[in-house]
């Protein structure tokens, strides 16, 4: 029976996760207000150099995680009409559109104040609205833009060429000296390595903690839970406190594993979800699932900052070298399709799912296209069931409640009455009574 | 205790099938949905018992289907349209592997086992393009009854080819083509045509395996039917109960319940 009363897990981890972030938003607000010098620099998720940053002692501010937060509390949609008033049309990235229309608010948001950029420090990995998005912010604000140009991956075993990683490693080069301009200090190199040792303990920490939902019942959702554990993976990623975040996530986590705990009373299906969530309505989407007993054991949303559990990690005696490949392979918005379904079959395999959930954003055709014949190759040549649906990660517009509960209650239907009919026959088989 | 309904309330129309224990459909019912859902429900129930001449406690259980399946209050329990659909086209043709249903909002295609189980599907998007609401706007348009212009489609001798499948701007094309002299049939096949076209592309992402069943309420329509079956180069199954084939999938699903004692499905 499905249920509507989803009770789903709260635990320490989501605690220290909100004290970190306000700590995070205080530092932003306090330099927003001129309480404080230390400088930011404006970057997005995918593949950027943060430790670079955290080693000059600057603070890296996200507009996509700025944003996300807007929607999560409902107030993405004014802003998204902020700009839409100066001309961004309506099928125009949400996540640029929110973000320009909070600038036009002053940077005022309810976590906090939003400092203008010190620096824009976009970085090219196959979404030019965003190269956009950061040639807009500069004309707004007046802030210098840099963009890091990251060669798409072109090989078919995902492996960037040496050139690739020295055209990279070169532009972080003349990064360094950037830096070195704003700030008005040379790089502390020794600073860098510590900061890139601690991306190396953090990445090791978080695959660890990817690990731990092969197990049944995973431990945690690795879509929905995982977002709070991304949020410091993000913001926070070089510093101590990351490190500390980490330990204690996986401390809470590898012991709800040993006990049996999972993020729901009944873990009835497993599955793989593909895509960005859809923000302005997390907790009714999330329910849509969890009514089924269906908890994400992966999820490619949370590699969009990286991928660690296959194995990479920052190297602190080449540190701007392991910066590059990570931002160069192990970044899931600079892969090719081909790649991304070899990530979700090893999910698939390895995680031991029944389902792949693939979850469209309007905003984002560039990662969205292509996910008709994703889901095509799931169900025809891998044979996993697979649900395609559409909606928003930040456009409450494109939400439509009844139509996505219908699809999701369809898709588990299936797999349950399924599941029911194999079960049955396999009582006839031994000779039971159906 | 004999008997099981189901309940599927469309955007559209609201639709009831009541069944004997042997699962043969003793009562139908049809009524306008409307902006009273639950009121839709409950006169489509009590229309299907009157006509069956039985009472509410003859009815061992009842599940309610379609957008408005949560607001089957006296129901036991609600199934999507999409199991239902799969499992009414079964009943009504057993050898159905895919289902084709267009409703007033929603076009399906329905990969189906064969033993009436959902195995896929795909639908439209948000956006209701290609669904019932074209044709009757389309009819609309032309002023004429939605019921007519399918008959009226198959009189075509240059169909027009629709530059849009979008359910507004369908108007402005078929005013466009009345401009120009066009004939009223050769616009409607230009109409039948591009849902035709934009349900087959659907159909081809569950793959289209014989036999296909055509279920809800646009199978009524002729030309639909004509064009979906030019396109696919196959004959479909459209049964005269292909409008309650969600209903009737509810009311099998509620007779499995009764007869096994276990939840089929959640």
């Amino acid at each position: 029976m499905t249920t509507d009363k989803a009770i789903h897990y709260q635990g320490h981890v989501h605690e220290l996760q909100k004290k970190l972030m306000a700590d995070y938003y205080a530092q932003l607000t306090a330099i927003a207000k001129g309480q404080s010098s230390t400088k930011n620099a404006h970057l997005l998720i995918a593949g950027n150099p943060v430790e670079l940053i955290r080693a000059f002692g600057m603070i890296p501010v996200f507009p996509e995680v700025n944003v996300l937060q807007l929607a999560v509390r409902k107030q993405s949609l004014p802003l998204i009409q902020k700009a839409e008033e100066l001309g961004y049309a309506v099928d125009n990235c949400a996540y640029v559109k929110a973000d320009v229309g909070l600038y036009m608010n002053g940077y005022q948001a309810p976590y906090g104040t939003v400092p203008k950029a010190d620096l824009l420090l976009c970085n090219y990995v196959g979404c030019n609205v965003y190269l956009n998005w950061f040639e807009h912010l500069a004309e707004l604000t007046g802030a210098p833009a840099v963009n890091i140009d990251v060669p798409f991956i072109r090989s078919a075993d995902g492996e960037p060429s040496t050139a690739d990683l020295h055209y990279v490693v070169k532009q972080l080069e003349e990064l360094v000296a950037r830096l070195e301009e704003i700030t008005g200090t040379s790089l502390d190199y020794g600073k860098l390595r510590r900061t890139v040792e601690n991306s190396a303990l953090v990445g090791e920490m978080w695959a660890e903690i990817k690990d731990l939902t092969k197990r049944r019942p995973a431990p945690y959702d690795a879509y929905f839970d995982s977002v709070t554990m991304m949020a410091v993976l993000y913001c926070l990623r070089g510093t101590d406190e990351a490190v500390t975040f980490f330990q204690a996530a996986r401390a809470e986590l590898t012991e709800r594993a040993a006990k049996g705990e999972g993020p729901l009373p009944e873990e009835r299906f497993r599955v793989v979800i593909e895509g960005p969530p859809p923000w302005p309505f997390l907790r009714v989407f999330r329910d849509m699932f969890s009514r089924w007993g269906a908890v994400a054991v992966a999820s490619t949303y949370s590699t969009v900052g990286g991928i660690w559990e296959f194995g990479f990690r920052h190297d602190p005696q080449r540190p701007l070298e392991s910066i590059a490949r990570h931002m160069l392979q192990y970044n899931l918005c600079n892969r090719t399709f081909l790649q991304r379904y070899d990530q979700m079959a090893r999910y698939v395999d390895e995680w031991d799912a029944d389902a792949v959930v693939i979850h469209s954003v309007k905003s984002c055709r560039l990662f969205s296209a292509g996910q008709g014949d994703m889901r095509e190759y799931f169900v025809r040549e891998r044979e996993v069931p697979t649900l395609l649906i559409e909606s928003d990660l930040e456009d409450p517009r494109y939400f439509s409640q009844a139509q996505l509960r219908n699809r999701v209650d369809a898709f588990f239907e299936a797999l349950a009455q399924r599941r029911l009919t194999a079960a049955s026959d396999a009582a006839v088989a031994a000779g039971g009574r159906r | 205790m004999r008997y099981s309904v189901g309940v599927d309330v469309g955007s559209t129309q609201t639709k009831a099938v009541l069944l004997d224990a042997d699962r043969r459909i003793v009562a139908r019912s049809l009524v306008d949905t409307g902006a009273y859902l639950v009121r839709a429900a409950e006169r489509a129930y009590e229309k299907a018992l009157a006509e069956a001449g039985i009472v509410r406690g003859d009815v061992g259980y009842v599940i309610g289907t379609g957008y408005g399946r949560f607001k089957v209050a006296f129901g036991d329990d609600q199934v999507t349209e999409i199991s239902c659909h799969a499992k009414g086209a079964w009943a009504l043709f057993p050898n159905t592997r895919t289902v084709i249903d267009i409703g007033g909002q929603d076009t399906k295609a329905i990969k189906v086992s064969d033993r009436g189980e959902v195995l896929d599907f795909a639908m439209n998007d948000k956006c209701a393009a290609g669904s019932g609401r074209f044709l009757t706007n389309s009819a609309e348009a032309l002023g004429m009854d939605v019921g007519a212009i399918g008959e009226r489609s198959l009189e075509a001798k240059t169909p027009v080819r629709l530059s849009t499948v979008c359910t507004i701007f369908v108007e402005t094309d078929i005013l466009s083509y009345l401009a120009q002299g066009k004939k009223v049939e050769d616009i409607l096949a230009g109409v039948h045509g591009a849902i035709g076209s934009r349900t087959v592309a659907l159909v081809r992402r569950v793959g289209s395996e014989a036999e296909v069943t055509f279920t809800g309420g646009v199978s009524r329509n002729i030309g639909m039917v004509r064009s979906i079956e030019e396109k696919l180069d196959l004959r479909l199954n459209v049964s005269g109960d292909s409008h309650y084939t969600g209903a009737l999938g509810a009311a099998i699903f509620a007779m499995e319940r009764m007869q096994s004692g276990v939840e089929v499905l959640a």
